[in-house]
């Protein structure tokens, strides 16, 4: 699709006076969907979307507009010239925009991550038979995304790529669950089987009944999904620097109060995953690796070009939005083998769910326990726990309270589809806390 | 012109689909198609700190196919709409349906695609306003919200959205709904030192028109948040300790969303969400009998009132929206289930069954879901408080996968002693858990404490799918609830 892009592109361009400047962006995917309950099919079906977005600069003053397309040259090219025109009336009665991003002219890319995925109409008879006789609840998507970023100065970037993901719970006859994900670009059909028979043996531990344990503070791990979810709230009112500035950000404290994080905790920005494209919707690239937290300390922001204008801090080259697009958790030196023995007395965490800031200034997050959550006694798992609500700050989850992170890793990926298939996902060790707050 | 109109969509988009040809031209033996195209144009119009953000509009515009084969429906969602490419899709849905009919959740009949023939139209007063007209409105509430050395960021917005959706079916189904949303949305943050506080307006989401941003009433509103967040710099911090509570209906919305809505959309009920938004506490054994609250608790799921937000003629499956009971005298009476999950459970439903555009496929939402109005003044709600706390507008919401163990913060608190509403507080939250909460309700307020939100950002369902969704409540009371304060 990149040819077509560049066609519609070239078009477009051919169609702007001196004084007016164009930035554009095509995304799409060819995905399929099948959502599953109970190892049976709920509902099925294919999704072939495409989009294109201009923002046109001219005056000091820009407009946006993103239309669906339907990859027939003549029809979006038509399209195309009308909605050009319909910006050209808006643009005339918008106020000045003092911070725009103007494009630049270099820096060209194109990444084609081509995989070996299984084709739609075989999907159900590889993936089905495996887990009859179990309660696997979830959804399978795969397929092509790519999306791509050019203006009328020259610059063009160009990222797709081949995914799949079979995003599940298996679940007891007593309502407990085991999450897992099964997600790569090159299908392996033994992999694949062998990954939900891992699963399904986890499942025993979920047997036994599940115990309430009384809300106070535990020592606590965090495995690497329930990690991954408190960094995703780092992108909201968090790493940003606009967030910052505007007195909106969990990291004010680190900010204006130098108030440090625990010396085990580093976070930074990685794309050397190739997983997530590194330029952003105006074309800037950013740094392959981009410390934000080091050992501690706050080092760096999400910076963008347009924060940059209004704030005069240096850009990094973030997203709009200023979010983690590609992050990664640093290790530590706990290994597997020695979590249950050091948690001793607490609480195993494999999951949490349903995030959100209690009192972002304050830095404080509450969610509950899900999925997998043991009890543990003198190093040993006891039972389940009944889900529990937690209400603690990040100052405590990765500074004060933070025991020791694991010396491994474990790639989360992000099978989020609200506006299509996301791209990447975070890299993430497990913690362990000496106290966490369990609430209710 | 400010907004995307559906005659301007048309000028952009040249001639608008003829479902009926492109279904007489599909050529597959189903026992089933519906055809389902969803053009929607959102616009964004945003000032922050007296600067334009963004002026942005999202046309999305596509068709599904979707087709029943062996009592399994299979779709195909596509942005080409040409007749071939409809044609195509049709035989793609087909195949996907086909495949996945020897591993069928429950075999379904074309009895879940009902006949419905009609137009649904939402209300409103002025359908576009000129658009530098509008941006002088925003300018100035935006100069309103900064009408306070201590306000530090300011955001006015204005999200205007034009939908159109038409549907036919093999079954002579051929309905057509025009919705207009609009939601005005305005924020102030004011900072004293290290305190930092803000005030918001932005869930009275609604079918109206332009009306909406009238700009006297908008700058009254702006003056309010300015004021407020000024206020709470200076106020004191929540109290710790359990007492009643007093909700204003602005967080009702968040309220009945959470810990009834979610909760009794029996997708979830029957395991659907498991691996993502979660279960429910609700058993299908539940209905006709679960005491969900105090007897003065009423929950209505109501399409029918015309300005709020998820208010439709026809559900997704063409089936007719009409109100129904859901919870009467605190008695839980039926599900909020379309007719798919209403023949899987043998459960009353209702008409829910929706998607939030054309590349996804419905599945149950919870639309209007509202509190009917008691009998209470406001004044006598306060004045039975011996010692409590009126809260307004949320800013934190969490709660666990089955719906009971729920927690929610405000901006805004007043505490109430005596009778009396004596002072502000800062950084108001609560936590309960669902029944014995609903169960704890004592006062309901009446008609003149009534009011009718909504919100776009309802997220469920896999693929994801974000909705809108209305809630219409009075204020209420409720007795001994625990209170906290922030970090």
């Amino acid at each position: 699709m990149d040819q077509y892009f560049n066609q519609l592109n070239k078009f477009l361009f051919s169609l702007l006076t001196k004084d007016e400047i164009l930035n554009n962006s095509m995304w799409g995917e060819n995905s399929q969907f099948i959502r599953i309950n109970n190892s049976k099919i709920r509902q099925t079906g294919i999704v072939k979307d495409l989009s294109y977005s201009m923002q046109l600069i001219a005056n000091k003053k820009q407009v946006s507009y993103s239309s669906t397309i339907t990859g027939i040259l003549d029809t979006d090219q038509s399209t195309l010239k009308s909605i050009l025109n319909k910006l050209r009336l808006d643009i005339t009665q918008v106020p000045e925009d003092p911070f725009i991003v103007y494009p630049q002219t270099t820096n060209c890319s194109e990444e084609k991550h081509k995989g070996e995925l299984i084709p739609f109409e075989d999907s159900i008879k590889m993936l089905m038979p495996v887990m009859q006789g179990t309660d696997l609840t979830g959804l399978w998507a795969s397929g092509l995304i790519y999306t791509g970023v050019a203006n009328s100065l020259g610059q063009t970037h160009w990222f797709e790529t081949e995914t799949f993901s079979l995003d599940y719970s298996l679940i007891t006859k007593n309502q407990k669950m085991v999450k897992d994900c099964f997600a790569g670009t090159h299908w392996n059909q033994k992999e694949y089987e062998n990954y939900i028979t891992s699963s399904k043996k986890k499942l025993n531990l979920m047997e036994k009944d599940a115990i309430k344990i009384d809300p106070g503070k535990y020592k606590t791990y965090i495995a690497p999904a329930g990690v991954s979810d408190i960094i995703d709230m780092f992108s909201w009112g968090g790493m940003s620097e606009a967030s910052l500035q505007q007195k909106d950000s969990a990291l004010l404290k680190m900010r204006n109060e130098n108030v440090k994080l625990s010396p085990c905790f580093t976070l930074e920005e990685d794309f050397s995953s190739g997983m997530v494209p590194r330029f952003n919707s105006q074309g800037e690239i950013a740094p392959e690796n981009l410390p934000l937290i080091m050992k501690g300390t706050l080092k760096n922001t999400l910076v963008s070009t347009r924060t940059e204008k209004e704030y005069g801090i240096k850009t990094n080259y973030a997203s709009e939005g200023e979010s983690l697009r590609s992050p990664r958790v640093g290790l530590g030196n706990l290994q597997e083998d020695q979590i249950l023995k050091t948690i001793n007395n607490g609480v195993y965490l494999s999951n949490l769910h349903y995030l959100n800031w209690s009192d972002r200034l304050g830095g404080r997050i509450t969610g509950m326990t899900r999925y997998a959550c043991f009890y543990v006694e003198n190093g040993d798992i006891v039972a389940p726990i009944e889900n529990m609500r937690f209400d603690d700050t990040i100052y405590n989850i990765f500074g004060d309270e933070l025991n020791s992170v694991t010396s491994f890793e474990q790639l989360i990926p992000d099978v989020g589809t609200y506006d299509g298939r996301n791209f990447g996902g975070n890299y993430c060790p497990g913690i362990l806390l000496n106290n966490f707050s369990l609430t209710l | 012109m400010l907004i995307l109109t559906s005659a301007s969509i048309k000028k952009i988009y040249g001639k608008i689909m003829n479902l009926k040809k492109a279904l007489e031209n599909i050529n597959i033996q189903a026992d089933w198609i519906g055809l389902r195209e969803v053009k929607e144009s959102t616009t964004y119009r945003i000032i922050r700190d007296l600067n334009p953000e963004s002026n942005n509009t999202v046309l999305d515009h596509g068709i599904m196919v979707e087709v029943l084969v062996n009592g399994q429906f299979g779709y195909f969602a596509t942005n080409n709409m040409s007749y071939d490419a409809i044609n195509q899709a049709a035989k793609n849905a087909y195949t996907q349906a086909l495949n996945a009919s020897k591993y069928s959740l429950y075999p379904f009949t074309k009895s879940v695609r009902p006949k419905s023939v009609g137009k649904y139209q939402s209300p409103y007063q002025k359908k576009n306003i000129p658009l530098d007209e509008l941006m002088e409105t925003l300018i100035n509430s935006n100069k309103v919200l900064r009408g306070s050395k201590k306000i530090v960021s300011a955001i006015s917005m204005a999200r205007i959205v034009d939908m159109e959706m038409n549907f036919i079916s093999t079954n002579g189904s051929e309905f057509s709904q025009n919705f207009m949303y609009v939601g005005p949305g305005f924020r102030a943050i004011a900072q004293d030192g290290n305190i930092v506080q803000s005030r918001s307006y932005t869930d009275q989401c609604m079918q109206a028109g332009m009306e909406v941003f009238e700009q006297e009433r908008v700058l009254s509103k702006c003056e309010t948040i300015c004021k407020d967040a000024v206020e709470l710099l200076s106020a004191d911090e929540c109290p710790t300790e359990k007492m009643d509570l007093v909700l204003h209906s602005d967080q009702m919305l968040l309220q009945i969303h959470e810990s009834i809505g979610h909760a009794l959309e029996v997708d979830r009920i029957l395991g659907d969400e498991r691996n993502y938004a979660g279960w429910s506490f609700v058993n299908l054994e539940d209905f006709g009998k679960l005491k969900y609250g105090s007897d003065i608790m009423n929950i209505t799921f109501d399409p029918t009132i015309p300005e709020e937000f998820a208010s439709y003629g026809f559900d997704d499956s063409g089936l007719k929206a009409t109100k129904e009971f859901i919870i009467k005298d605190g008695v839980l009476l039926r599900g909020l289930g379309g007719l798919e999950s209403q023949e899987r459970s043998n459960i009353d439903g209702v008409a829910n069954f929706r998607a939030c555009s054309w590349n996804r496929a419905p599945i149950d939402r919870m639309a209007n879901l509202n509190l009917e109005p008691g009998d209470s003044s406001f004044d006598e709600i306060i004045s039975s408080v011996e010692k409590g706390i009126y809260m307004q507008t949320n800013r934190s919401w969490s709660i666990d996968d089955f719906r009971n163990k729920f927690q929610f913060g405000c901006e805004y608190a007043q505490l109430i002693e005596n009778g009396q509403i004596t002072k502000t507080v800062k950084n108001p939250n609560y936590r309960a858990v669902s029944t014995p909460f609903w169960n704890s309700l004592k006062m309901v307020g009446n008609q003149d404490t009534f009011d009718v939100y909504g919100t776009p950002y309802c997220g469920k369902g896999e693929p994801n799918q974000g909705v809108r969704v209305g809630h219409a409540s009075p204020t209420c009371l409720f007795n001994n609830i625990e209170i906290f304060g922030g970090a």
